[in-house]
């Protein structure tokens, strides 16, 4: 175990697990100032319905657009990845003493001036509770990473709290830029925290305060006098759920909508969207990094020259140009661009069909009457999986299908419902490749112990997410060391080498990191799109409406 | 009376038992689960899933499932949904105004023109109004309901700015005349498909009617013929709509997926489409064993109209 360096906690804090600005993301509008008093409403288009409220429950991304609006964190990260303070007086540092030497030992002051929703303050018994629920083992909470390392959390003072780490745990940090805390005089009244009234009838202590909800249809909030922070500057904020794209789309081109972000403006509009008035159309990058999963334990797929010829034959940028416009930026890393951890040096990917079959060869693998290679009478074929009706992945499937069949590979799609697909069918990797998006960092930590380590899969009795059934142990090892190093340099270059064998061993065929286009009003000021955040509301508090 | 209704009663239990046994089967027995929605996005590892489906009672065998859940269901209790946390009964309830508003509207506005022209259709056979209306109908039912409400948004919504491009209500509205306003493009949009089904209903009918002994016996007797319409092909010819009206009623519960996809309308239909998406068994059970018993209520309520409305009809 290595103690924190000089500084080096304070730079975490402030750049640990940021994701720094991509360019031209940082498209603030400035039109004039923020209101004296809130005004005016905003409706946010969203295809996908808001239904968890208790933000430490099994959810979606877009639960967490209204998450950000209803409570608060200790502290979070803004889009220029800076870690701000929110309920927390300032960042536990081992400079002010919040944090001890080794990690282990953290001390947080609160603020005085917040409050709940009902009016009643908000105190560290609070932030107790809170991690008392994570841990309860009858609550249905949404995951315990960094939380189950908790041990004598004490409070202090109602505006001070410490607590002790099991082990050092350095994406502790991240992991509670994105925890929010929930009411301790609420919740603890409650007979089942998973049934409680809160759950569907929320009190935060966020910008906005809960109003109604139409289920199905929409969610009404209304701004929050009492709030701690800076804003909000809207009287009102209403989510409204709008499942259909083309209905979406339509709501945003009649105005009925102000903002249409999460899934974005799909491919297909984008061009007419740019040209409408009154609108602003933004590139948001997001940390979705598309990729082609390989199960490693599919007997073809653990050869490496097989990965690495299907990568050399796999046409990129024809799929981003013709079926996304070149939205998406290409990627060879699981890191998005911009983060901190991401390392520009992998080497490129190049589109090389010769190059493929010539590798192939060499591995034996020979083409049959069918065109098809053959090795030690098995055909080089498999099928490939993805979420169907999902119509640009099903065009790319084709793209690659005719790719890979010139090399001399038979891919064959087997689609099939989001339900199923990402049930025992992925999670106990039972397919054989599926193309698909994930954000593989830990909040916003660049930790991947749950995506690569050898006791990450679930189809060996592991618990977490290796889906891929990828085993290193030099990758376990630096893991481990990513986990416990505190200085960000040493934890650049852990993740630097990581980045590189998983680009190396090809452990999926990286094809580029997801950018969603967004549309508001040019009106309407304040958006910023927020790489550490799922959900670009993350900061609605600033929002307000040009005079 | 109270014998047969008694019977009905009986074989509609059993039947119910039926339908909730196999609809639970193939619910369950369907590959994923109501965990899956959460796999790619909330970071949640094998573990989490492990303990989550564990604390849900999904790890259960299937039996022990089906009878917990029948066993709750016999006290009142149908169960949570599991996106939401909300009672099922509460959910259907929230969904199921939105869809009858719409559909009682369209019902009603379908039954009026459909069978007023259906009866027209009748009396002139093969008159210039017959052909138009049957070529209409035809056009009305091959006409792809998605593509009539994307017309109808397009042209009133975008176009004239006229109609709201969606939705139930204006934000901050919400008074009955926002909600009519809001109401006229999907209404119109439905009463289409269902004005030509009732008008083609009708028409047959009315020239069934027309053409029995009694109508040729009252026009022998010398009733005019407005009386004989009427009085006498008209009262018969609406006794097979009583049977269209009941089949109607079920239909609540499915609600007009397509219709409400377009306009954005939150109703059962799109409750339905959501629960099964996200395997919300709860909600998915719910809204089956309302469904299943709103079409053996309006088969019998259809059986006990048709009884009251023609003597010839003795139940027993």
């Amino acid at each position: 175990m290595q103690a924190i360096s000089k500084r080096a906690f304070l730079r975490l804090a402030t750049a640990a697990g940021a994701l720094a600005a991509a360019p031209g993301m940082l498209s603030r509008a400035s039109a004039g100032s923020p209101p004296a008093t809130p005004h005016g409403q905003v409706i946010a288009g969203i295809s996908q319905e808001p239904t968890v409220f208790n933000p430490l429950m099994p959810a979606n991304e877009v639960d967490q657009g209204v998450w950000w609006q209803l409570f608060s964190t200790l502290w979070y990260i803004n889009a220029e990845g800076k870690m701000v303070p929110d309920l927390a007086a300032e960042l536990p540092t081992t400079e002010n003493g919040g944090l001890s030497a080794d990690g282990l030992t953290w001390k947080v002051k609160l603020r005085k001036d917040a409050k709940w929703h009902d009016g009643t303050r908000f105190t560290a018994q609070d932030v107790k509770f809170t991690f008392d629920l994570i841990n309860n083992p009858n609550f249905k909470v949404r995951n315990r990473v960094g939380h189950s390392l908790l041990r004598d959390v004490t409070v202090v003072s109602d505006d001070e709290i410490h607590w002790t780490m099991a082990e050092p745990f350095t994406p502790y940090m991240s992991v509670l830029s994105l925890t929010f805390i929930v009411p301790a005089h609420i919740l603890s009244a409650a007979e089942d925290p998973n049934t409680a009234p809160f759950n569907t009838k929320p009190v935060g202590t966020g910008p906005f305060r809960w109003v109604s909800r139409a289920a199905g249809d929409h969610i009404v909030l209304e701004q929050n006098g009492d709030y701690h922070g800076d804003g909000p500057y809207l009287e009102r904020v209403v989510f409204r759920y709008i499942p259909d794209q083309t209905a979406l789309y339509t709501q945003f081109r009649t105005g009925e909508i102000d903002y249409l972000g999460l899934s974005g403006i799909q491919p297909s509009f984008e061009a007419e969207a740019k040209a409408l008035p009154g609108v602003k159309i933004m590139a948001a990058p997001t940390p979705f990094i598309e990729h082609v999963a390989l199960n490693l334990g599919f007997a073809p797929f653990a050869e490496k020259a097989v990965r690495e010829a299907l990568y050399l034959g796999m046409d990129k940028v024809a799929r981003i140009q013709s079926i996304y416009q070149g939205r998406p930026i290409e990627t060879e890393s699981y890191v998005p661009q911009g983060h901190w951890a991401y390392d520009d040096a992998l080497p490129k990917h190049r589109y090389d069909p010769e190059a493929a079959k010539a590798l192939l060869t060499e591995a034996g693998w020979i083409p049959g009457a069918d065109g098809i290679r053959v090795k030690n009478g098995v055909r080089l074929a498999f099928t490939n999986s993805t979420t169907s009706g999902a119509q640009a992945r099903e065009q790319s499937q084709q793209l690659l299908m005719q790719n890979w069949r010139d090399i001399g590979v038979e891919m064959t799609i087997e689609n099939m419902p989001g339900a199923v697909i990402w049930g025992d069918f992925w999670q106990k990797s039972q397919y054989q490749s599926v193309m698909v998006a994930s954000n593989f960092l830990q909040g916003n930590d660049p930790d991947v112990t749950e995506r690569f380590s050898s006791k990450s899969i679930p189809a060996k009795g592991g618990s977490g997410l290796n889906t891929y059934q990828y085993q290193n142990p030099e990758v376990d090892d630096l893991l481990v060391k990513g986990t416990h190093e505190f200085d960000m340099q040493a934890r650049k270059g852990i993740y630097s080498r990581i980045q590189e064998i998983i680009r190396g061993d090809l452990v999926f065929l990286p094809v580029y990191q997801w950018v969603s286009i967004e549309g508001v009003k040019e009106k309407l000021n304040g958006y910023q799109p927020n790489i550490n955040s799922s959900s670009n509301c993350w900061n609605m508090r600033s929002w307000y409406w040009a005079a | 009376m109270a014998r047969y209704l008694l019977g009905r009663c009986w074989q509609s239990a059993v039947l119910l038992l039926l339908v909730s046994f196999i609809g639970f089967g193939i619910l369950h027995l369907a590959p994923g689960g109501p965990l899956s929605q959460f796999v790619l996005s909330s970071n949640l590892t094998q573990e989490d899933i492990d303990r989550l489906t564990r604390q849900l009672g999904l790890d259960q065998p299937f039996v022990v499932q089906y009878l917990d859940w029948l066993g709750r269901m016999l006290l009142g209790d149908w169960g949570r949904s599991y996106r939401d946390g909300v009672p099922v009964l509460l959910k259907i309830a929230a969904h199921i105004q939105p869809t009858f508003e719409i559909m009682s509207f369209s019902t009603v506005l379908a039954a009026v023109f459909g069978g007023a022209i259906g009866i027209l259709g009748a009396i002139r056979r093969y008159s210039l109004l017959d052909t138009l209306s049957s070529v209409g109908a035809m056009i009305a039912l091959s006409i792809p309901t998605f593509w009539f409400g994307l017309m109808m948004i397009y042209l009133f919504s975008i176009k004239l700015g006229w109609l709201p491009a969606g939705n139930r209500s204006t934000i901050g509205d919400g008074s009955l005349g926002d909600i009519l306003h809001h109401m006229i493009a999907p209404v119109i949009v439905l009463a289409l498909v269902e004005t030509a089904v009732w008008a083609q209903f009708m028409r047959s009918s009315m020239l069934d009617a027309l053409e029995q002994d009694y109508i040729r016996t009252a026009r022998a007797k010398g009733v005019p013929a407005r009386g004989v319409i009427w009085s006498h092909a008209l009262r018969n010819a609406l006794l097979p709509m009583i049977t269209l009206l009941g089949l109607q009623f079920p239909t609540l519960l499915g609600g007009a997926l397509v219709t409400e996809t377009v306009f954005n309308w939150p109703g059962m239909g799109r409750l339905f489409l959501d629960s099964l998406e996200y395997r919300d068994y709860p909600v998915v059970m719910g809204i089956l064993m309302l469904s299943a018993v709103m079409v053996l209520m309006g088969s019998l309520l259809a059986d006990i109209l048709y009884a009251a409305a023609d003597p010839r009809i003795k139940m027993d």
